[in-house]
């Protein structure tokens, strides 16, 4: 074992870790055969986001890419550099395989079936600390709603996962079918960094660089839920739980006092928002450790995570296999409280995900 | 429908400051082609396409803007739309507050439109008849130069016809932009703006290439408006990654009406990206914070207000930008901020005393 791969010498619930195959082969065994003959014919190779360039640094930290497969793509490593090293008394596996990029949507909506039987054969059946995210065509909501009733009742799924670069943004009614499946079954929606939708990631074009669509990747976040609290999804579905993965958080302070003056000015065109937004952000939302976006001064994180007005809104991840901390000691704030640590490493989200 | 003044704001003697509102504005999009205000300063060559075709619209209609013209209720002048009566907003305005100066930001459709060259038209126009009827009747106005910017070319032409004026003291871009601001297209404009010291002034709204979000249309106008950070977060990203700043050391942006609670935030985030991803972006030199306290102003208006007071110390020290924070009303619209009221969390009068004129008065070089 490397340094790289320790814990913290207390149990944690990490809410982020990967799990991916080499490629659609792995699915063979799961979908019918007319798409495994479009597929083998055609030679499609997937939904091809890019969201994490194989090359990249932040794609993979050193040491998790095993002999065959991209990094996450091998369970024994998962329990060797993250499961056993930090204690993991219960993993969230979130599956970034964007089925809503794939614009044949009956195909998007087999592949979506064949992952989470595949997740369920290869991940939750093999380790019972895993739980895992239930993969979507959420381009067609009716088609993601049918895929949760086929798997929801399984009690390894927690919740739906979703790229937060959407066609359409969540809080739209057109995604009513699938938040009431997702509700009926108790599942949490994940909102991922990442996605490929067609639509330029950012209100002014499209980036040059994946560095600087990375750091856009925060405002989409941000335009989500917006749309979920003024568009009325948490109106439609009051028990709607979100969770915002690698979303970052400390730009959430400033976001909610920015949106709590606007609700004051123009609560009238959305009178279904009946408090302040920052009010259903506590209620609704939660949002992952990492990355931390931690700056230098390890106070003004203090201070950052202090404006939250809340101890219940993060919930710690490592972000398996991707590279943002090297070691313990910069994978959490420095000078938390303990009781406010054990919130964050394992509290919050037992009690958000039911666990 | 002109409307009776407010009864005028006592101006608290101990908290008297001298006040410089770097947002002002006297034209506010499109209102109709034959009376928008500039129309009698319209090039006589595009006079007919403008009275006739007009500006074709990329997104259609957005969401409709809380109240009429977004403005304040009381803002409305004896004749024209508000904001564009001089001795009335010098009433209702810069005399009520003894403002020292006041930067007029033009919010015209020139940058937005289709045809180009036709955008360059109202640029013009709306240049000269802000020379004409503003800068050379009061002495304490500047004022935005308008540029068609989505073309480089025909930019460069305006700035170089009118760069010199001593009246304008910044371009005036919209944060929605076609791509984002750093991207090559736009560096000739950068290169000319160094040349004549004009800071890039970049303001709330415009329409850009897309939706507004970076995921689809948006519902509502609370999701426009207060969504507009978003728009100035993707300019400020792409600024500093692209390596613009290495390019033009002498260039400065001017952030109008973005909020700046959302700053110190996005420093962190791009700090720690580019840790990992500096390979990516070979030519830069420094951390993307630094970049940022060096190059960009902010003005104040839409002031956060945080849940705890003490929260907005707080936010003013992560991000350590005193030197570049400028106050502004954004008078006559809605969510106008008072000089005696935005800055009422600021206990440091040095400091309060910077924001409210003097980081202006250095940039735009006013006495």
């Amino acid at each position: 074992m490397t340094a790289d791969f320790t814990g913290l010498g207390r149990p944690v619930i990490d809410c982020d870790i990967h799990n991916a195959f080499a490629s659609l082969e792995t699915l063979v065994p799961y979908l019918e055969d007319h798409w495994i003959a479009y597929i083998r014919e055609s030679h499609f190779r997937g939904p091809g986001a890019n969201d994490y360039p194989g090359g990249a640094p932040t794609s993979a930290r050193k040491g998790t890419r095993p002999a065959n497969g991209p990094p996450g793509s091998n369970l024994e490593l998962t329990q060797k550099q993250v499961l056993d090293p930090w204690n993991v008394e219960v993993g969230i596996l979130t599956c970034g395989y964007w089925v809503q990029s794939v614009h044949n949507e009956d195909l998007a909506a087999s592949l979506a079936t064949a992952i989470n039987q595949w997740q369920i054969d290869h991940w939750l059946e093999k380790d019972a600390r895993l739980r895992a995210s239930l993969v979507v065509p959420s381009q067609n909501p009716l088609l993601a709603a049918r895929e949760i009733e086929r798997f929801g009742d399984h009690p390894g799924f927690v919740q739906v996962i979703l790229p937060v670069r959407s066609y359409s943004l969540y809080g739209k009614s057109e995604y009513n079918p699938m938040y009431a499946a997702a509700v009926k079954h108790d599942l949490a929606i994940g909102i991922h960094f990442g996605g490929a939708s067609s639509l330029p990631p950012t209100p002014v074009g499209w980036p040059s660089t994946y560095i600087e669509e990375c750091a856009d990747m925060a405002q989409i976040f941000q335009a989500q839920i917006l749309s979920l609290i003024s568009e009325g999804a948490f109106a439609r579905f009051p028990e709607l739980r979100v969770v915002l993965i690698e979303s970052g958080f400390v730009w959430m302070p400033a976001w909610m006092w920015r949106m709590d003056k606007e609700w004051k000015g123009l609560r009238r065109d959305t009178p279904w928002v009946v408090r302040p937004p920052s009010d259903y952000v506590r209620e609704h939302i939660r949002m992952t450790l990492q990355p931390m976006d931690a700056p230098i001064n390890s106070k003004h994180l203090l201070q950052m995570i202090g404006q939250l007005d809340s101890d219940e809104l993060l919930m710690f991840s490592t972000d398996y296999p991707h590279w943002h901390f090297d070691g313990p000691d910069d994978a959490i704030p420095k000078g938390l409280s303990d009781s406010l640590l054990e919130k964050i490493l394992r509290e919050n989200a037992r009690a958000f995900y039911k666990l | 429908m002109a409307m009776t003044l407010l009864e005028k704001p006592e101006i608290k003697k101990r908290e008297k400051l001298s006040v410089i509102d770097c947002d002002i504005h006297n034209v506010d999009g499109y209102q109709s082609p034959a009376t928008e205000v500039w129309v009698d300063y319209m090039p006589s060559a595009w006079k007919d396409y403008h009275l006739s075709i007009a500006g074709r619209r990329r997104s259609g209609s957005n969401c409709p803007r809380a109240v009429p013209f977004a403005a304040r209720n009381d803002a409305f002048p004896p004749e024209g739309p508000p904001g564009s009566h001089l001795g009335f907003m010098q009433e209702q305005l810069l005399d009520t507050w003894e403002m020292d100066y006041g930067i007029l930001n033009p919010l015209s459709p020139a940058g937005g439109q289709q045809n180009l060259e036709y955008g360059a038209a109202i640029a013009q126009a709306v240049n000269e008849w802000q020379i004409a009827e503003w800068l050379e009747k009061d002495e304490r106005l500047r004022a935005s130069l308008t540029v068609a910017y989505e073309d480089a070319d025909l930019a460069v032409a305006e700035i170089e016809r009118l760069g010199d004026h001593p009246g304008f003291v910044q371009l005036m871009f919209m944060a929605r932009t076609m791509e984002p601001l750093g991207r090559r297209k736009y560096w000739k404009i950068y290169e000319a703006a160094v040349d004549y010291d004009l800071p890039i002034g970049i303001h709330f709204g415009g329409t850009g290439i897309g939706p507004i979000t970076g995921a689809g249309k948006a519902a509502h106008y609370i999701q426009d408006h207060g969504g507009m950070p978003m728009a100035f977060q993707a300019q400020v990203t792409s600024y500093v990654y692209e390596g613009v700043f290495e390019r033009f050391p002498d260039l400065k942006i001017v952030l109008i009406e973005g909020g700046f609670g959302w700053v110190a935030p996005l420093m962190w985030r791009m700090d720690n990206w580019y840790r990992k991803l500096k390979m990516e972006v070979p030519y830069l030199k420094r951390l993307p914070s630094e970049y940022i306290r060096d190059h960009f102003y902010l003005t104040t208006q839409p002031v956060e207000e945080p849940s705890d007071p003490a929260y907005f110390e707080q936010m003013l020290a992560h991000m350590d930008m005193d030197d570049k924070l400028m106050f502004a009303t954004d008078y006559p619209h809605w969510d106008f901020d008072s000089p005696d009221q935005a800055l009422s969390h600021v206990s440091d009068q040095d400091v309060k005393k910077q924001i409210m004129a003097e980081n202006a008065r250095e940039l735009y070089d006013l006495d």
